[in-house]
């Protein structure tokens, strides 16, 4: 894991006394709350409709057991005693005091953590494929230029003031994990012909009330010319954007008005300018931070053999077990999404379990997911019904991966103050009523995605099944959208037609998934029946 | 009626203003009439509460309520933790909220 250097904890910690100080004149009202928000933003504190809410960054989701117990600590002694993971692997506190803000980002740094840039007009918290550095399909640990990124965008005076937020993801695998094509700008590390590594460059994706799928604006570009090109993407939108309407402000509306090819032009062009420069990071940069996210020292020797007589475990392993690239171990998949429980919430006691496992099961290592769970990303396999005993017995043992019931949900109208619609009560209930295990391996993969809102943080154009929550004359309605993915075939959910009220987007989902089920064809997932028969094969189903 | 609230600059807590002062219980709220944004005014200035405004609300035999859902949902807290509600050991204190 990278680990803070004389600068940046002097950053970091430099930071937290100017708001301390920023927080003192507010309270004391030498400052006006206009002239305080953008300044509490810039610190990821938010006015939500209980109280504040602090949203931290865990840079691509990867923390160490440290910083959980910290997390837990937090949630513990300045928050309700939970946390709430989100769809950027961020975590988030619901029931935060303004005098005690200053006093928590004190406490994060002395644990390399903050919550600079993870709201407000700024280049968002770097996402990643939260198997990075254990996944077996993966050419390289694509962390180390997550890092590079994060360095060069934190804090860029450049780009301290863009039109909207930014969102950035960075893979090196064939599978996406990560949805990618969903972001601003997105890097998926790629082998050319001739064996070098580079990036494919996404542009020009995002979510939100008017949803695009990025474009590829390169096909191959070489490792160490990434911060130029970065730059060039920022600088073409910072420059062109629309500011007069905070509609049309993200780079998705700019890359669509002005074409791929127009879009991809521009870039090349600034590009070069860059280039000129010659401040991209040298090889000696590189090899320093990545040297940070070297393999831990794996056990050689080590059994394959998992011992399955024990079916509620062998049911858990089949479901939250991913294979790893180093022979003997597991990636470990914790699900967060207990049946009826709240989807991505965690206790500060589970925050230490898990903690806990990390530090002994896992080389300390841990990853939040986009989909609001955990993974515990090196595990022997001979260890793993131990861990699935601890996950069990602290409520955290559902096996439900990317099944019916890992349905991810935006806090909603619960908690937030944008939302529409709850969107909590909605997942409970689809997921209480696709409880039945045998019944969720049956259907096999189907990610459920609810929004409360158009703001679209629970991703539901990306929905095998999407809800959206909207107000219909001061009353929550809910509109269905089928066939959407953030998969390496990204696609748009499309919306099936009228929407229906609490208890009637439950039944929808239900006859839309047994649709599938009575005209699958061998081995289809949903969304495959979906591609195969369209909307129509649907409809008639869902309406009657 | 013409009800006030906001959230109380220090804690973040949902606040009503009840002619004199701000109070967690939504049933404390009076009607601002055409007040309310003098109140919000001098209030916000004085910084006794923080993102003030003024919601439609109805008196019923229970007490005041707001109009809008999501009012309602900040009156007693998230309906989906009625542990952290204002009324955590009233199972019935959230039936109005929907």
């Amino acid at each position: 894991m990278y680990k803070y250097d004389q600068y940046d904890q002097a950053m970091v910690s430099a930071r937290v006394a100017d708001f301390r100080d920023q927080t003192r004149r507010r309270l004391e009202g030498k400052m006006t709350d206009d002239q305080f928000k953008p300044l509490r933003l810039k610190n990821g504190l938010y006015l939500q409709l209980h109280a504040y809410m602090l949203r931290v960054a865990i840079p691509y989701g990867t923390l160490n057991s440290r910083q959980m117990r910290k997390l837990a600590h937090i949630a513990r002694t300045y928050d309700r005693g939970y946390g709430h993971f989100t769809t950027r692997q961020n975590i988030q506190y619901n029931w935060i005091k303004l005098e005690d803000a200053p006093d928590i980002l004190a406490e994060l740094a002395t644990v390399e953590m903050h919550a600079i840039q993870t709201s407000g007009e700024s280049i968002r918290n770097i996402s990643a494929d939260q198997y990075a550095g254990a996944a077996a399909d993966e050419i390289i640990d694509p962390r180390p230029w997550a890092e590079m990124i994060r360095q060069m965008t934190t804090f860029m005076p450049e780009f301290s003031y863009l039109p909207r937020k930014f969102k950035i993801a960075v893979i090196a695998a064939e599978t996406d994990r990560a949805a990618l094509r969903w972001h601003d700008c997105a890097l998926r590390i790629v082998r050319n012909e001739a064996g070098k590594i580079g990036f494919e460059v996404f542009a020009g994706g995002g979510m939100g009330r008017t949803p695009f799928i990025a474009y590829k604006i390169r096909d191959f570009l070489p490792t160490g010319q990434i911060l130029s090109y970065l730059q060039a993407i920022l600088r073409v939108w910072n420059r062109n954007a629309r500011r007069d309407n905070i509609h049309k402000q993200r780079m998705k509306i700019l890359v669509h008005e002005l074409g791929e090819d127009e879009f991809r032009r521009q870039v090349e062009e600034e590009f070069q300018h860059f280039l000129a420069l010659g401040e991209d990071f040298p090889q000696a940069e590189y090899d320093r931070i990545a040297a940070y996210f070297a393999p831990p020292p794996f056990e050689t020797g080590l059994s394959e053999e998992i011992d399955r007589s024990d079916p509620d475990f062998a049911l858990w392993v089949d479901q939250q077990v991913a294979a790893h690239k180093a022979p003997g171990y597991a990636i470990v998949n914790i699900s967060l999404k207990p049946i009826g429980q709240i989807p991505g919430d965690i206790s500060a006691e589970q925050m230490e379990l898990v903690a806990d496992l990390a530090e002994r099961y896992s080389f300390d290592e841990l990853r939040a997911t986009h989909a609001q769970n955990l993974v515990l990303p090196h595990v022997r396999k001979e260890d793993l019904h131990a861990v699935w005993t601890a996950l069990h017995e602290a409520g955290l043992g559902e096996a439900n991966l990317d099944l019916v019931t890992d349905i991810i949900a935006c806090p909603g109208l619960d908690y937030c103050s944008l939302a529409n619609a709850r969107s909590i009560p909605v997942a409970q209930k689809i997921a209480e009523r696709f409880a039945d295990a045998e019944r969720q391996k049956d259907l096999g993969e189907l990610k459920i995605k609810i929004s409360g809102c158009i703001n679209a943080c629970g991703h539901h154009h990306a929905g095998h099944i999407g809800i959206l929550g909207v107000d219909r004359k001061g009353t929550e309605n809910y509109q269905l959208l089928l066939g959407g993915s953030g998969d390496e075939e990204t696609s748009q959910a499309k919306i099936t037609g009228p929407g229906f009220d609490e208890a009637g987007i439950v039944d929808a989902v239900e006859r839309a998934v047994e649709r599938y089920r009575e005209i699958r064809e061998p081995g289809e997932r949903f969304l495959d029946t979906y591609r195969r028969v369209g909307m129509d094969g649907f409809k008639e189903a869902i309406y009657g | 009626m013409k009800i006030l609230t906001g959230n109380d600059l220090k804690t973040g807590q949902v606040v009503w203003w009840d002619g004199q002062g701000w109070s967690l219980h939504v049933e404390d709220a009076v009607d601002a009439g055409d007040k309310a944004d003098a109140i919000i005014a001098r209030e916000e200035a004085e910084c006794r509460v923080n993102g003030a405004y003024a919601i439609d609300g109805e008196k019923t035999v229970d007490g005041v309520r707001p109009a809008h859902i999501k009012d309602r949902i900040r009156a007693l807290g998230p309906t989906v933790r009625p542990d952290l509600t204002l009324k955590p050991a009233d199972p019935s204190a959230g039936n109005w909220v929907i």
